[in-house]
């Protein structure tokens, strides 16, 4: 395969993947678009095997590579549970930065490629920023995974004077940089190149510690966009077009979704992509000592009196929030709900953006459950619909529920666009137990008058107004 | 009721109603239950609750003791909950020191207040409740008989009124559906709007107070407006005496509606005056024979001219319903609902759950509630501080403004100075590369830029409940990088310059197996992912 034909098939393969891209728009295009974004993956792998760049020596290598990763990631994908996609995700992306890291590293002791003047010095900075950002997303994914698997504290961990440490650490990032591009021979860059890229690595852990559990959606999506970036860094690297568009396409879908998440919780777009997200922390703990402390009292229910709104009520609309994923209790949502709908009640699910550990995690979860998609709906589209609703059942949530980011605004969530479900009739609340949400806010909702709660595991509590109903 | 000192629990007593004609009761056996689980003994008087459909044996079931006789009950009981305010001889039953819940009306009754407080005892008035406090709507007794009042309103005149009132299309011919109209859209108007509405009838309805329209709207009525402008809100959410001039414009309507409509239903009081005249004899002369007028405010006197307290009685065709016991009427739902805003406040009284009720003169709403204190008058009670007005909230504009950001692309556009500082350091950037990057660079940087902005027009449209398979699906492009490695792993190029081919052959190698783990998983969970996404 020529040169040029391998160039035209870089092109079609760009093409499919912004078709892909495209197709996810809406539910009923998006299979076809996951299709496109393996045809053109396809493509594009095959046009490299066959290509000018690589020489039939090479082929059993690939081959045996493709073989055992491929194995690896069709298995991978086929045990996930879909509580665990946030975790799967974030392992997945912290693999492409390792991959950007070691063709970054590849790229540079390979002496074959002779540049001079100002060529060879994009090309070194090409591979410094390449393999920073991939350090960067390889260790902050791992953190990221490690925090949504529970295998570390959900708490953010706030260094004293961290600003500093970061700056250091860019100062530190540059001036060796300096150093990289000014020495003459591959073994004296060496040294600085590996300096750099622990104190990325140290960097991408320093950044996803700092960040709490909640706010792990916007990190994700973030990782996603840090791992598109590298791609592309990547592609100027190897001069191929090919890497360039697709990870800009990656890059931006990412920052786009994080700029989503970041404008649902009403937090600075800027300041994530930073990774300075959370430096509003130290300040929260002070606000929420002058917030206005909730007043009233809690009123208890039973899962049977649980049961016998959800009967009478006309319409109901379901707040699904991580306690639900938690629980794995969604399969008992879809039972409830379909025994109510079958018995006359209007039941809809209200999502928030970022209910959950990952942008669409409750879509996902509903949809594992059966739900069919056009009851679930977004925020905007349901938050008028509350004063008509009889019952709001919140399962698992607490912050995305929050009246006082309405109400107060001394509130560390105050201006946070929230599911108004104190508004319905009558709102039940599952939880179990009083304990605040990641924001640790405390909750007015729950002192309100027309609230109710349900206190227990989800799961359990969910299988005995099933129960219930169906008696 | 002593504070503070360990007591044995006390004794609840619950006597029969002795107002004429009077159903209620001030317990249900549902109530007894929880008082009980309050640490309180409960004594109910025999045939307390016949006439409301709870027997005896219902009352005893639930744990409470059944006493016969009334002296009894009174002497033995430390609380006693009624619902009508005492009579004289009710009062020389009670116990010196006792205390009291029920119904009161101090405001109407001064010589009850001195003969209880002459006993000594501790008077919680139910109707002298703070309604506004929303802590204290659970025990707002007045709005919940109300709301029992408005309902039977309406069922009173559907009995006095000889045509459906759902319009019909039947073989035997059409049928007109009934055109209510409701006078005053508080609770009990509310209410009757809500039972009309349902009935089928055409309702209209109206108030002083225009905020109201839209909960009229909300329950299936149509507000009627008074063509004049005033604002009729009172204190306390109750409604004002209004102007010379708006009570004209409000008769002129009123005149206008009795000539259409079937049925009136006036509930038009306001707090501490005689109920004002709404309807006139000449209106009432006007309405269409066999009309019915119910009028909620008879005991104030009535909105109506010619309603006579207590009685219906038909004038000019009009049946004019004036019944003073509404809510009695209805006596097993009002005594339920009457029963359980007592038990929200006995716990309220009692936080300790020790069946001990203490007096706490500190809590806005009790304080309100409490008219005699050990023999002290303590009625009426200073006004309430006012509600902490919240600061004009700052975060409201941002927040409305907010809403719009997400999803879809519907946020409006860029203001234009910030645009213009974007663009000018986007021209500063484009300009500072031009001068210095080499060429080849700038074909890849435009490469670069150019999808970078595909990448946002196509996933802005993304619906929100694809997120999670888009990362899925953009991680798995991502893998792209694979590229990368394969042209590192065995170039033409291999084995020249001194290239460590080794080395960068296991890098490579390892690269690829790593993007091949995210290539084929990450297509393969979000193929799964998406085929569970149905309709």
């Amino acid at each position: 395969m020529s040169q040029s034909l391998a160039t035209v098939a870089y092109l079609g393969a760009a093409i499919l993947f912004i078709l892909s891209l495209g197709g996810l728009s809406n539910p009923e295009t998006s299979r076809r678009g996951n299709l496109f974004g393996m045809v053109g993956m396809a493509l594009a792998v095959l046009a490299t095997v066959f290509g000018p760049r690589v020489s039939p020596a090479g082929i059993p290598w690939i081959i045996g590579a493709l073989l055992v990763g491929g194995s690896v990631g069709l298995y991978a994908a086929k045990v996930v549970k879909m509580t665990q996609m946030p975790e799967l995700v974030a392992l997945m992306h912290s693999l492409v930065g390792l991959a950007a890291c070691l063709v970054g590293f590849a790229s540079y002791v390979d002496t074959s490629v002779q540049l001079t003047g100002a060529e060879k010095l994009i090309h070194e900075v090409e591979i410094y920023i390449g393999i920073l950002i991939g350090a960067v997303t390889f260790s902050g994914s791992l953190v990221a995974f490690g925090k949504l698997n529970g295998k570390i504290g959900g708490k953010p961990l706030l260094l004293p004077g961290r600003h500093w440490l970061n700056l250091a650490g860019l100062l530190v990032v540059i001036w060796f940089g300096r150093e990289f591009i000014h020495a003459p021979t591959v073994a004296e860059g060496m040294t600085p190149l590996i300096v750099m890229t622990v104190i990325s690595l140290l960097f991408g852990i320093h950044m996803v510690m700092a960040i709490g559990g909640a706010d792990m959606p916007v990190v994700v999506s973030m990782l996603n966009s840090y791992s598109g970036w590298a791609a592309a860094a990547t592609g100027f690297m190897l001069s191929n077009d090919l890497l360039i568009v697709t990870g800009a396409l990656v890059g931006s879908s990412g920052a786009i979704l994080s700029y989503i998440m970041c404008s649902a919780m009403n937090r600075n777009f800027i300041s994530v992509i930073a990774g300075g997200f959370g430096s509003g922390a130290p300040s929260k703990s002070a606000a929420s000592g002058e917030a206005a402390q909730p007043q009233g009292e809690v009123v208890a229910v039973s899962a049977v009196e649980t049961a016998e709104l959800l009967r009478e009520a006309k319409s109901v609309i379901i707040v699904p929030g991580y306690g639900m994923a938690v629980a794995q209790a969604q399969h008992t949502v879809y039972e409830i709900t379909k025994t109510l709908r079958d018995k006359g009640v209007n039941v809809r699910f209200g999502i928030h953006p970022v209910a959950g550990r990952m942008p669409g995690h409750m879509n996902v979860l509903l949809a594992e459950a059966k739900v069919p998609y056009d009851i679930v709906m977004e925020m905007d589209e349901i938050n008028d619909d509350f004063p008509d609703t009889d019952v709001a059942m919140v399962i698992g949530a607490n912050d995305i529920v929050n009246p006082s980011a309405m109400e107060d605004p001394a509130s560390p969530i105050a201006g946070m666009p929230v599911l108004e479900v104190w508004k319905a009739k009558t709102s039940i609340v599952m939880k179990r137990s009083m304990a605040s949400g990641y924001a640790g806010v405390d909750n007015p909702l729950f002192y309100k008058e027309n609230n109710r709660m349900l206190f227990g595991d989800a799961k359990k509590m969910l299988d005995e107004v099933l129960t219930v109903l169906k008696s | 009721m002593q504070a503070g000192t360990a007591q044995p629990a006390q004794r609840i007593g619950v006597p029969r109603e002795i107002f004429p004609g009077e159903k209620r009761v001030a317990t249900v056996p549902d109530a007894v239950e929880k008082l009980i689980k309050l640490g309180f003994q409960v004594a109910v008087e025999s045939g307390a609750g016949d006439a409301a459909n709870f027997s005896d044996d219902a009352y005893r079931a639930a744990g409470a003791e059944i006493v016969t006789g009334a002296a009894a009950l009174w002497a033995t009981s430390d609380i006693v909950f009624k619902v009508r305010a005492p009579s004289t001889d009710e009062v020389a039953l009670m116990r010196e020191g006792g205390a009291l819940i029920g119904f009161i009306w101090p405001a109407q009754n001064p010589e009850l207040m001195q003969q209880l407080a002459a006993r000594k005892a501790t008077v919680l008035a139910i109707d002298a409740l703070p309604r506004t406090l929303s802590r204290a709507q659970k025990m707002d007794a007045l709005t919940s008989m109300a709301g029992v009042s408005g309902y039977r309103a309406v069922i009173e005149a559907a009995n006095a009124f000889g045509r459906f009132f759902n319009g019909q299309i039947t073989a035997a011919g059409k049928v007109p559906p009934a055109k209510v109209f409701i006078a005053g859209a508080g609770v009990a108007g509310l209410a009757a709007i809500g039972t009309a509405a349902g009935l089928g009838a055409i309702v209209r309805a109206n108030d002083t107070r225009p905020e109201v329209a839209d909960q009229v709207k909300s329950l299936g009525g149509e507000f009627v407006k008074v063509d004049y402008e005033e604002e009729g809100s009172g204190g306390g959410g109750y409604a004002k005496v209004m102007s010379e001039g708006f009570q004209a414009a409000q008769r002129a309507m009123y005149a206008q509606q009795a000539k259409e409509v079937d049925i009136i239903i006036t509930t038009a009081l306001i707090p501490g005056k005689p109920a004002p005249k709404l309807i006139t004899a000449e209106m009432v002369r006007s309405m269409k024979p066999g009309s019915v007028i119910v009028d909620m405010a008879a005991e104030q006197g009535g909105n109506c001219e010619l309603t006579e307290p207590g009685q219906a009685v038909v004038k000019h065709g009009v049946t004019i319903v004036g019944y003073t016991d509404l809510a009695s009427r209805l006596a097993k739902q009002s005594s339920t609902l009457y029963a359980t805003n007592l038990l929200r406040l006995t716990e309220e009284l009692c936080k300790a759950k020790d069946g001990v009720a203490n007096v706490n003169m500190e809590d806005d709403a009790i304080r309100g509630l409490t008219v005699i204190k050990e023999g002290n008058i303590t009625w009426p009670a200073p006004p309430l501080k006012p509600a902490a007005v919240p600061a004009p909230k700052p975060a409201a504009a941002p927040v409305a403004q907010k809403k719009s950001g997400h999803g879809h692309g519907s946020s409006g556009p860029l203001p234009a100075k910030t645009l213009a500082i974007l663009f000018a350091v986007a021209a500063l950037a484009f300009w500072f590369i031009g001068a210095y990057a080499p060429v080849a660079f700038l074909g890849h940087f435009t490469v670069f830029v150019l999808a970078c902005f595909i990448g946002y027009m196509v996933v802005w449209n993304v619906t929100p409940a694809l997120h999670t398979p888009l990362m899925s699906v953009t991680n798995a492009i991502s893998s792209i990088i694979a590229i990368g490695a394969l042209i590192q792993i065995a170039p033409p190029e291999a084995g020249m310059g001194g290239r460590p081919d080794e080395l960068i052959r296991w890098l490579a190698f390892a690269g690829i197996v790593l993007t091949a783990v995210n290539m084929f998983g990450g297509f393969s969970v979000t193929r799964r992912m998406l085929a569970m996404f149905r309709k």
